[in-house]
């Protein structure tokens, strides 16, 4: 008896160990929800494939920046990954991640014009793709129909003028109740840098190296928005809204400023009667000719320079990027698809929250490819739209300040080109 | 017998006292070299370099630049004011923290209360409880629209306080709640040291006619003089770390009041990469807290 366990025991260990399995092994990072979920679109891989084996590790998406960039470090990250698209170009700074030009004009179903332009190109650095998207996402306005009627408006905003003139009526409407037309928290710097965007301004200059935040192109923007916090159109407070869909349910704002990530939870809240009062829109525009740009936004796949099975990496890439696989993986996560032949399906067709996100996606600018991105988006741009809304600064003096901070930043990068030369 | 096995084991000492020291040492110390101090020199190194997402990825990238992160902290208007903020908590909630711990110890240390252990028990829990868990409750206390302390407030006449999103109250606000997290760690302490004051110098007053006031400023407050630097020092130390309570439920707004120079510190170096200029921001907080500490034992021993 004992012998035989000692036997099963040997047997185990031999099974278990890596000689025995002779498939070829792909670590593979995803984050949160998805990275839950995509190990069921795995087995449709490896039944084609079955010389590799994927192993999925699911990353929280908070810690995720820290694990990569610590993964990185002690050489140990995997052979593919996903990446928000915002974070490309600090992997490309670290030269952790592979160009993938090279696979991608070998490959028959991976083509460029197979996705939204504007996705596309924020994985392209410098002339070099380093990303495919897997899964798109961008802001678009999401508002209250029931609301907009009462103020006697039957289309959401197509304008600047419209979207201001229409929160005026809605506020007005309200009667001095605390209740307010738009949401656009300043802990939120999206909206301000769509905005700043599309009254046209670069948000840098002289290849990335300087702020252009004090730009009279930008200016117009980030002060058409800010004005609507001074004006009381817009709350000021963030500690109000704890709960942003109860708070969209209660009238407190009846337009918002978001993402495909919040379908889910709006339809969940916006339940019986109130279900069919919402309703998604692209963005208003400065004007009739002009459309509302919004950011291009999603995450891609990445491929380590380290990896030692670049070939399979690619395969499984492209096996992810087949619409098919595109649309049973919005079906597990709600993920949007990169890849506009999937949109194609009556899955999209159908749905009327969705039609506003197609439609933007062909208005989309990247944010500037840089790895200090991040930080200016997140700490400094936050801060000075804050002091501007709170009137402690005027727009002038916060967007000059901005612009000083924001050099400060780049000092590095400008070393590091200068460099170059 | 006795006396010949002491001089055994001073002649074993003597001849292979090191080795004997070094295996029983050893670990510990080599433990403590590989991961306190070859870090905290390491650590020392970096904030005098730009160390950054650039460096990681090739050392060729990375610049010394001697005292450039000090100099630059010292213009940094960001780095006065998390210093600042750090400090209007650690005087305000420092001192409030062991005036309130102090106050619960004396009440629960009283022959007349009942249910002592049910009310120890109580005041405590704050302190095992999960800070996470607590903050996010709290936030829900603080709302200005259906916040239960408004809501108590508006009893007394007073109008609704966006306790979190106002710029004056939000660091007050972290106060409060800090506090009633913390002072039954204190009220603990205090208790055991009011506890070890022998009954007969409270007998003696009674009986020499002193009042209630008296005693306690002649006879508690200089028996718990021990008890209470160790207890200051301790919040002191703690306090000056505020991290968690302002990240969880202000994220260091708005406009910046309750940025702590931890939380400072951890912007810049786990989510703008920036290691050196990090750094340098967790060297000048050694520095205060060393300092501070120093000032207190001084103070101590010049009251002795």
């Amino acid at each position: 008896m004992k012998i035989l366990f000692i036997l099963v025991f040997f047997i185990n260990i031999w099974a278990c160990s890596p000689s025995a399995d002779s498939r070829i092994q792909i670590k593979f990072w995803a984050m949160g929800l998805e990275g839950e979920n995509v190990q069921k679109l795995i087995p449709g891989f490896t039944q084609k494939n079955p010389h590799i084996r994927v192993t999925v590790q699911m990353v929280p998406w908070t810690a995720a920046q820290e694990k990569l960039i610590s993964a990185f470090a002690s050489n140990n990250l995997p052979d593919v990954f996903q990446l928000g698209n915002t974070w490309v170009p600090q992997f490309v700074a670290l030269e952790a991640i592979e160009n993938l030009d090279p696979f991608i004009e070998g490959s028959s179903s991976v083509k460029a014009d197979h996705y939204f332009s504007g996705i596309w190109h924020t994985n392209e650095i410098q002339g070099q793709i380093y990303g495919i998207p897997w899964y798109v996402d961008t802001r678009i306005l999401f508002y209250r129909t029931d609301v907009l009627r009462r103020a006697g408006f039957s289309n959401a905003p197509l304008t600047w003028d419209e979207l201001y003139r229409l929160s005026q009526d809605i506020k007005k409407m309200h009667h001095g109740a605390e209740k307010y037309a738009i949401y656009m928290p300043t802990n939120e710097w999206a909206p301000f840098v769509i905005f700043g965007l599309q009254g046209g301004g670069a948000l840098l200059k002289d290849d990335d190296c300087y702020g252009n935040f004090s730009s009279p192109q930008f200016k117009k923007g980030f002060s058409f928005l800010i004005r609507f916090i001074r004006e009381g159109l817009a709350p000021m407070g963030i500690s109000q809204v704890t709960n942003v869909y109860q708070a969209f349910r209660e009238e407190y704002f009846s337009m918002y400023i978001s993402g495909p990530w919040n379908i889910k939870e709006f339809q969940k809240w916006m339940s019986s009667e109130l279900s069919d009062q919402w309703m998604t829109a692209p963005l208003p525009g400065p004007d009739r000719d002009t459309p509302g740009v919004s950011l291009a936004g999603g995450a891609s796949l990445v491929m380590s320079q380290k990896s030692k099975h670049k070939r399979e990496v690619w395969q499984l890439i492209e096996y992810l990027s087949e619409p098919s696989v595109q649309l049973e993986f919005y079906q597990l996560v709600n993920s949007l698809p990169a890849v506009r032949a999937a949109w194609q399906d009556d899955l999209f067709r159908n749905d009327p929250y969705m039609q506003a996100f197609f439609e933007q996606f062909h208005h989309l600018v990247a944010t500037p490819k840089i790895p200090e991105w991040e930080q200016i988006a997140f700490s400094k741009i936050q801060q000075y739209a804050e002091l501007a809304a709170r009137g402690v600064m005027s727009v002038d003096e916060a967007l000059q300040a901005l612009d000083k901070d924001v050099d400060n930043i780049l000092e590095k990068r400008r070393w590091l080109l200068g460099k170059n030369e | 017998m006795n006396k010949s096995n002491k001089i055994d084991r001073k002649i074993a000492f003597d001849s292979s006292g090191g080795s004997a020291l070094i295996i029983f040492l050893g670990p510990a110390l080599g433990a403590i070299f590989l991961f306190f101090f070859i870090p905290v020199l390491a650590a020392f190194a970096i904030s005098f370099t730009d160390f950054d997402i650039y460096s990681l990825a090739k050392l060729s990238r990375l610049r010394f630049i001697g005292l450039a992160n000090y100099l630059n902290l010292m213009h940094d208007p960001l780095f006065w004011k998390a210093l600042g903020n750090t400090f209007y908590f650690v005087l305000v909630a420092g001192p409030l923290n062991v005036i309130v711990a102090l106050g619960a110890a004396l009440l629960l240390n009283s022959k007349l209360v009942r249910f002592k252990a049910l009310f120890r028990l109580s005041y405590f829990i704050p302190v095992v409880t999960t800070l996470v868990a607590v903050a996010i409750v709290w936030r829900f206390i603080y709302h200005p629209k259906f916040g239960v302390l408004n809501y108590l407030l508006g009893f007394a006449g007073i109008d609704p306080i966006d306790w979190l999103g106002d710029p004056l109250w939000a660091m007050p606000a972290i106060i409060l709640m800090s506090v009633w997290k913390n002072f039954g760690y204190n009220m603990i302490i205090f208790i055991a040291g009011l506890q070890n004051i022998p009954e007969y110098l409270y007998e003696a007053a009674v009986i020499e006619g002193a009042n209630r006031w008296q005693i306690f400023r002649k006879i508690t407050l200089p028996m718990l003089a021990p008890t209470t630097l160790f207890v200051s020092i301790i919040t002191m130390i703690g306090f000056f770390q505020l991290f968690a309570e302002p990240y969880i439920m202000t994220q260091g707004g708005p406009l910046n009041r309750t940025l702590s120079i931890v939380q400072y510190m951890y912007q810049e170096g786990f989510r703008w990469w920036n290691m050196g200029y990090a750094a340098a921001i967790a060297f000048v907080l050694f520095f205060i807290i060393f300092i501070a500490t120093l000032i207190q034992f001084r103070v101590q021993k010049s009251s002795e």
